[in-house]
């Protein structure tokens, strides 16, 4: 036995983590900061790694000359034309994969099948079906693009509400009403969240295809500056693809809090 | 709402229900009268969300049939419409969103509003309706469930334990309210609950079911006018006791054996 005798103390703190949009920025200065402290102090040798400042001046002269637009267009064509045709089949063919047996294992069994092979193991076949030009690349990404599409629409679609398709039936809606005011909505948390994944994985595989056989897009910019150690105009590609794959989530972001709202 | 005395007949004729080796309902005939609440009450388990499943033509009986004969209010958009007990409310939708889900398929915008509008009156919810469920009560999420089903002008409402997610208070609250909303609707309504006292404030007729399989123990009819049937009326505590002598074995045998795998 023995006696308890005081104030009662405190346990319950911690495990609430906050997000704090200011620490976030003040970091990412920081280290850029330090970065060029470093090499203007001679410690980061700068043929290897050029300081922030070299970068900069390279991203200025590539954006004066409109070499910059010229490759970053390219890539930007090919991420959004690829992206969307991977996504809109995935989404297709991951909304029959929920909702219909007759696709249901069909599909997941393809599916399985083809998703764990590394997308970038098929450029060199994909250039012999589709062509050296755009054709290889577009396939390329919608195909990277695709399957993660397809299995976060099915898990979202297996994870809506029996309840809440039942009482759409019972309401008497029609089959496409209940796919497109409750199925759809229901699985868009899922969906959106497998956008996170397919825009970075449609960003590996911009540069990768581009890498083979393209004159223009960052990809083949960043390859040809490598190939003639010019360490400046290759960490601006750099910088370009950190900035894109920056503002691509940042747009998802607005897309989440527009249609999830309701979430709270 | 259209005062419509000429709701459904609705016949349950000799059914069964199994699910696999499970008998759940065991030859139940029953027949709810047009503008009638006929409340089915029972021990938990014993089949009355399966025979409402099976009234509404969510549910195929493994025997037997189910009939409905006569007028459906002018409008309708759905004759059998139900309640549910966890309110089925779409999240992204607003409260008047959600009553507008069926409307909006068949009716012009206009209509829709309109339509919209007034049952968010009927049931005091004109100021929520922009709100999101998350933001209210339950008993508000219920009142928005019954504007749901009334503003498809149903001929038949099929409510499963409507009150049962609530707390004592609200329920007492809803109880008199939706009394009130279905009887000034008229329309033929099926009301299921475990709850005696719920029962007794709302039946016409009150079918009383045995525990699993279900059959019906005895139907009751109930000669008090609705609504406004007083809690304290000392005919109906008497019935309620009757009720409660009449399934309280049943209640416990159910509760003893119960297998969990409500759905
Ligand atoms: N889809 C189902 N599959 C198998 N068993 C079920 C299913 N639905 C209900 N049951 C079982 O049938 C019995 C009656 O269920 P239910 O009609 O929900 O009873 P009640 O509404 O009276 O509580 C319960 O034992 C329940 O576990
Ligand atoms: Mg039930």
């Amino acid at each position: 036995m023995s006696r308890l005798n005081g104030p009662i103390p405190f346990r319950g703190g911690g495990f609430a983590p906050k997000d704090s949009a200011p620490a976030a920025t003040a970091t990412l200065i920081g280290i850029i900061l330090l970065w060029q402290a470093g090499a203007s102090a001679g410690v980061i040798p700068t043929l290897f790694l050029p300081p922030p400042i070299a970068i900069a001046r390279a991203l200025w002269a590539l954006t004066i000359s409109g070499e910059l637009w010229n490759h970053l267009s390219a890539s930007l064509m090919r991420l959004t034309v690829g992206w969307i045709t991977g996504t809109v089949f995935g989404i297709g063919m991951g909304l029959a994969i929920g909702l219909w047996s007759a696709l249901r294992s069909p599909g997941m069994a393809v599916v399985s099948a083809l998703f764990p092979i590394p997308k970038i193991a098929l450029v060199p076949l994909f250039i012999i079906w589709f062509g050296i030009g755009e054709g290889s690349k577009l396939a390329t990404l919608s195909f990277g693009v695709f399957f993660p599409t397809v299995i976060a629409t099915a898990g979202g679609v297996d994870n809506v509400p029996r309840g809440l398709i039942r009482m759409g039936q019972s309401f008497g809606l029609s089959h496409w009403s209940i796919i497109r005011k409750i199925v759809l909505p229901a699985a868009l948390p899922a969906i959106l969240s497998g956008f996170r994944v397919t825009t970075s994985i449609a960003i590996v595989l911009l540069v990768a295809a581009e890498m083979i056989g393209a004159e223009r897009g960052i990809g083949a910019f960043v390859l040809s500056a490598g190939n003639l150690y010019d360490t400046d105009n290759l960490l601006a590609g750099i910088v370009v693809l950190s900035v894109l794959g920056l503002l691509v989530s940042w747009v998802i972001g607005r897309l989440e809090r527009f249609f999830l709202g309701w979430r709270a | 709402m259209p005062a419509n005395r000429t709701g459904l007949r609705l016949t349950v004729q000799n059914v069964s229900h199994r699910y696999g080796g499970l008998q759940v309902l065991q030859t139940i005939s029953l027949t709810a009268e047009p503008g009638e609440v006929t409340v089915l009450v029972g021990p938990s388990g014993c089949g009355k969300s399966t025979l409402l499943g099976i009234m509404g033509g969510m549910l195929a009986p493994t025997e037997g049939s189910v009939t409905c004969a006569g007028d459906t209010p002018d409008n309708c958009l759905n004759p059998l419409t139900y309640v549910f007990q966890d309110f089925s409310l779409l999240p992204w939708r607003s409260v008047a969103g959600n009553v507008a889900l069926v409307l909006e398929d068949r009716l012009s915008r206009a209509d829709t509003a309109t339509r919209v509008a007034d049952v968010l009156a009927l049931t005091g919810l004109t100021d929520f309706a922009k709100a999101w469920p998350r933001q209210l009560s339950g008993g508000m999420r219920q009142r928005v469930g019954i504007a749901r089903a009334l503003a498809v002008r149903p001929a038949c409402l099929l409510l499963d334990e409507p009150l049962s997610a609530l707390d004592a208070q609200t329920r007492d609250l809803l109880l008199d309210e939706f009394s009130a909303i279905i009887t000034a609707a008229g329309t033929t309504t099926i009301y299921v609950t475990h709850n005696l006292a719920e029962a007794v404030r709302l039946g016409h007729q009150i079918v009383v079911l045995s525990r699993r399989p279900g059959e019906i123990r005895d139907i009751i009819r109930v000669d008090r006018p609705l609504p406004g049937r007083s809690p304290t009326d000392p005919d109906l505590i008497a019935l309620e006791q009757r009720l409660w002598r009449m399934i309280r074995d049943d209640a416990a045998t159910a509760e003893r054996e119960r297998i969990d795998v409500t759905p």
